[in-house]
C-alpha cells in the first residue's frame, strides 16, 4: 500500500514535469524561429515565419507564399494567421514578443492602428533600407509611404493594402424582403446615410429572424473613415497625439450614426471579429456589410472556410456602393522585427509580398486592394470581377476610389483607444449602457487611455 | 519534526572521553565536526530546493512587481519613478472598484453553493450505496477537464442566439437571454462554469476527511438516538472543520483571482462585457498592463489583488472557525 501510494505521487510528479516540459517545448517550437544559427551556409534550408492577423482569408497570401516557396527552396516560409483580432489579442501578444526579443516572426503583419505605436519604437524593427528596400518608394503613393518610415527616419515597414469602401448585401434575403437584389439599384436605394436606415426599417418590417446590420462598430467604423476625411485626415487624436475625442466632428457624426442604427433597431447586435458574428455570417444573421476590400475576403473566407468549400454561399453574397463615398478603413504593413534571424531574407520577403505581382495575389484570394501604384493602374484590378459575390465587378467599384483614398492619421495609442470606445459603442448596441449615457461614457474611456 | 529528534539525539549521546587518548584526537574532531556539520547543514540543504523555488518564483515576482508598481512604465517603451501615484490612483479608479466587486459577487455566487452541494455530495458518497467507486470517480471527472475546454462549451450553452441554454429557455416561452449583458447573468454563468468544475473537487476532499471519522461515534450517537441529520450537524461537520478550513482557503485564492472563465466568457477580451459587467481583478491587470501597456499599474493592481486575498482569507478563518459550536 505504502509502496502504491509512493509510485502513485511519484508518477504524478513525473507527469506534472513532462507536461511542464511539453508545454514550454511547444511554446518554443511554435514561437521561436525554425532556425536559430545564424551563421549557417547560403545553401542551408532557413524557414522564416510570416505572421498576420485577420479573419477569413485575412492577408490573402496564401497563393502568394506557395509561389514563394516553388521559387525559394532555401528560404521556406512558414505563414501563420494569428487571430482574427488585431486590438485585443494579436498587437499585446507582438509587442509582448517584440519586448521579450523572442516570439516574433521574421515578417510581421501590422494593422493602420498599430503604427503610430509601431513608428514611435524603432529599437524593434530593422531598418530595410539597409537591404536596398528603399528603391521601391516609386512604388506606393506618398502617405503609404511616409507611415512606414519611424521617428528616426528610417524605413521599417511596407504597406500592404488599402480600405477602400463598399457594402456587401445578402441578395436572398433582401429577396425575401421585397427588396431589389440588382447592385445597381440597390445603390439607389441608399444615396444618404439616412435612406440607408430607411430601408433597414422596411427591411426589418418583412423579415423578423433576421437583422439588417451586423452590429453597430462595423458601421461606426465605416462612417468614421468616411467623417475623418472629411475633418483634416484625423480621427481619435490629432498630429501631435493629443485626443480629440470629443472635439473631431468625425467622430461624433460616427458616433451618432451608430446610434440612430441602434435606434432603428435593425442591429443584429454582434461584434465585429468575434465568433458570434462569425458564426451569425454564416447561419446568416445579417443581410449588410460594410465592406472595405479585404472584408470581403473576410466573408468569403469565413463561409468556404478558408477556401476548404470554395463553392459554399457563392451568389449568396454581392457588393453595392455605399452611401457617403468612398473612406479608407484598414490596410496593413509588413515589418521586420529586429529580433530576426535572418533579416536579409525576411525583408527580401516582405518586398516580395507588397510587391504589385503579390499584392495582386492577394487581391484575387481575399479582396485586399493592393496600395502600390502599379498593381491599382493594372488590367487586372481595374477588369477584376468576383464570381463568389455573385460576379460583382469589384474593379468597377473600388477601382476608381482607391488612387485618391484619403490617408488618416491615427495617433500612437489609437489601437487601445479604439478597443475601449468600441467596446461603449458595443455597450449600447447589447443595452448595457444606456444610449443618453453612452456619449459621455465614450469620451471618459477614450481620456482614460489617453491619460494613461 | 524529525529533524529536532535527530539532534536531540546527538546531543545526548556520550560524551567522548576528553584527553584520555591524545594520539587519536585529532581525526576524531575532525569526524566529530564534519559529523556536526552533516547534522546541521544537510536538512536545510535538503530542504533548500524549496525556498529556492519559493526564491525565485515567489519572493523575486513579489519584489519586482513591487518595484514595477512605483513607476510609469509603459510597456515596450519607458519607465521613470512615480512613487506612490499609481496608489493613490488606484484608489479613486471606479474600473478597479467595479472589477473587485465583480470578482467578490462572483466568488460568493459560485463558492457558497459550490461548498454546500460538495459537502452534501460528500456525505451522500460515504453511504453504502450500489455503484460508489462509480459515483466516486464520477464526480472528479470534471476536474479533468482542461478549464478552457470548460469555458469554451458553456460560453456555447450560454450563447445568444444558438445557445442551446437559451432554446430550452424558449421552450419554456422565455425570450432568448443575452447572458453576456447583465451583471447578475453573467455572473451566474460564470458561477456555473467554475462550480461544474470544482464541486466534485471539494466533494472528494470532504470524502476523504469523512472516513478518517471513527464509525465508533455515529454508533455511539445512534444508541443514544440521534438522527442521521442530528449526527451530520453535531459529529460529521465539527470533525470535518480543518478540511473545510483548507478548501475555504483554496476557494478563495482561487476565486479571487478568476480569470480564464470570464476571459473566455467574452471571446478573449479582457473588458468583461462592454461595461466591464464581468470584469474581475485579474483580467483588469492584464487589460491595464498587456492591452493599455500601463505595465506600472497593472502591478500596482496585482499589489492591490493580493492585499484583497489576504484580507479575504482572514474573514473567511474568522467566519469559518466557528463552524460546529465555536473554536475548540
Amino acid at each position: 500500500m505504502m509502496i502504491n501510494k509512493r509510485h502513485g505521487r511519484l508518477a504524478a510528479v513525473a507527469v506534472a514535469m513532462a507536461a511542464t516540459l511539453a508545454a514550454t517545448a511547444a511554446c518554443g517550437g511554435s514561437d521561436a524561429p525554425a532556425t536559430t544559427d545564424g551563421t549557417k551556409a547560403a545553401d542551408e534550408k532557413i524557414t522564416l515565419t510570416l505572421q498576420t492577423f485577420g479573419g477569413g482569408t485575412n492577408f490573402g497570401y496564401k497563393a502568394a507564399v506557395e509561389k514563394w516557396n516553388q521559387e525559394h527552396p532555401n528560404v521556406q516560409v512558414k505563414y501563420n494567421n494569428l487571430t482574427p483580432d488585431f486590438e485585443n489579442q494579436y498587437w499585446p501578444q507582438m509587442l509582448n514578443w517584440l519586448q521579450a526579443g523572442k516570439g516574433a516572426g521574421d515578417v510581421i503583419g501590422i494593422d493602420e492602428g498599430g503604427m503610430g505605436l509601431a513608428k514611435a519604437r524603432p529599437q524593434f524593427f530593422t531598418d530595410l533600407s539597409q537591404y536596398g528596400l528603399d528603391s521601391r518608394k516609386a512604388d506606393f503613393p506618398a502617405w503609404k509611404w511616409e507611415n512606414g518610415v519611424n521617428t528616426e527616419g528610417k524605413l521599417f515597414a511596407l504597406g500592404t493594402d488599402v480600405g477602400g469602401m463598399a457594402v456587401a448585401y445578402r441578395k436572398d434575403l433582401f429577396k425575401k424582403a421585397g427588396l431589389p437584389t440588382d447592385r445597381e439599384e440597390v445603390a439607389k436605394l441608399w444615396s444618404t446615410w439616412d435612406d440607408f436606415i430607411a430601408t433597414g426599417k422596411k427591411f426589418q418590417e418583412k423579415v423578423k429572424d433576421v437583422k439588417f446590420v451586423d452590429g453597430l462598430n462595423t458601421w461606426f467604423n465605416v462612417v468614421l473613415s468616411q467623417e475623418a476625411a472629411k475633418n483634416g485626415n484625423v480621427s481619435y487624436y490629432d498630429k501631435e497625439n493629443k485626443l480629440i475625442v470629443d472635439t473631431n466632428p468625425a467622430v461624433k457624426s460616427a458616433f451618432d450614426f451608430a446610434s440612430k442604427v441602434n435606434e432603428a433597431g435593425i442591429s443584429a447586435k454582434l461584434r465585429n471579429f468575434q465568433d458570434p458574428w462569425t458564426a451569425g455570417m454564416k447561419k446568416g444573421a445579417f443581410a449588410t456589410m460594410g465592406a472595405p476590400g479585404w472584408m470581403l475576403g473576410v466573408i468569403q473566407g469565413n463561409i468556404t472556410e478558408n477556401g476548404e468549400k470554395p463553392d459554399q454561399g457563392k451568389g449568396q453574397w454581392d457588393v453595392a456602393a455605399v452611401p457617403g463615398g468612398s473612406g479608407n478603413w484598414g490596410g496593413s504593413w509588413l515589418a521586420v522585427p529586429k529580433q530576426s534571424q535572418h533579416p536579409k531574407e525576411a525583408a527580401e520577403l516582405a518586398s516580395y509580398l507588397t510587391s504589385p505581382e503579390a499584392q495582386l495575389l492577394a487581391f484575387k484570394e481575399g479582396g485586399n486592394l493592393p496600395s502600390t501604384i502599379p498593381a491599382q493602374d493594372s488590367p487586372e484590378l481595374q477588369g477584376a470581377v468576383n464570381d463568389w459575390f455573385s460576379g460583382a465587378p469589384l474593379g468597377e467599384i473600388f477601382g476608381p476610389s482607391i488612387k485618391t483614398l484619403p490617408p488618416i492619421f491615427l495617433g500612437e495609442k489609437h489601437s487601445q483607444t479604439k478597443t475601449e470606445v468600441e467596446n461603449v459603442v458595443l455597450g449600447m448596441d447589447d443595452g448595457s449602457i444606456p444610449a443618453d449615457q453612452a456619449w459621455q461614457k465614450f469620451i471618459d474611456e477614450a481620456k482614460k487611455v489617453a491619460e494613461g | 519534526m524529525s529533524l529536532h529528534v535527530d539532534t536531540d539525539r546527538t546531543g545526548r549521546a556520550p560524551a567522548p572521553p576528553r584527553g584520555s587518548r591524545h594520539g587519536r584526537r585529532g581525526s576524531k574532531g575532525r569526524r566529530e565536526r564534519t559529523g556536526r556539520f552533516d547534522l546541521r547543514v544537510t536538512p536545510y540543504l535538503l530542504i533548500s530546493p524549496y525556498f529556492l523555488l519559493f526564491a525565485v518564483f515567489g519572493i523575486f515576482p513579489l519584489g519586482f512587481t513591487l518595484w514595477v508598481s512605483l513607476q510609469k512604465y509603459e510597456l515596450a517603451g519607458d519607465a521613470e519613478f512615480a512613487g506612490l501615484d499609481n496608489y493613490i490612483k488606484l484608489m479613486s479608479d471606479g474600473d478597479f472598484w467595479n472589477a473587485v466587486v465583480n470578482t467578490v459577487g462572483i466568488f460568493i455566487l459560485s463558492t457558497v453553493p459550490q461548498l454546500i452541494l460538495a459537502l452534501l455530495l460528500a456525505n451522500a458518497l460515504n453511504k453504502r450505496i450500489r455503484g460508489r467507486l462509480f459515483f466516486r470517480l464520477g464526480v472528479l471527472i470534471p476536474l479533468i477537464t482542461s478549464v478552457v475546454a470548460v469555458a469554451v462549451v458553456f460560453t456555447q450553452l450560454y450563447g445568444r442566439d444558438y445557445g442551446m441554454i437559451n432554446w430550452v429557455l424558449n421552450l419554456v416561452g422565455i425570450d432568448n437571454i443575452a447572458w453576456q449583458n447583465e451583471k447578475w447573468s453573467s455572473w451566474l454563468a460564470i458561477a456555473t462554469m467554475v462550480d461544474w468544475r470544482w464541486t466534485g473537487y471539494n466533494a472528494i476532499i470532504y470524502l476523504a476527511a469523512m472516513q478518517t471519522i471513527g464509525r465508533d461515534l455515529y454508533e455511539a450517537a445512534s444508541i443514544d438516538g440521534a438522527t442521521p441529520r442530528r449526527q451530520f450537524w453535531q459529529i460529521t461537520l465539527p470533525m470535518l472543520r480543518p478540511t473545510i478550513i483548507f478548501t475555504v482557503f483554496v476557494s478563495t485564492i482561487g476565486g479571487l483571482t478568476l480569470f480564464a472563465e470570464p476571459v473566455l466568457f467574452n471571446n478573449g477580451t479582457m473588458t468583461g462585457g462592454s461595461n466591464g459587467q464581468f470584469q474581475t481583478v485579474a483580467m483588469y491587470i492584464v487589460e491595464q498592463g498587456f492591452r493599455r501597456f500601463e505595465y506600472g499599474y497593472a502591478a500596482t493592481v496585482a499589489w492591490m489583488l493580493f492585499v484583497l486575498i489576504l484580507i479575504g482569507v482572514l474573514i473567511n478563518y474568522a467566519l469559518v472557525r466557528r463552524i460546529g459550536g465555536g473554536s475548540r
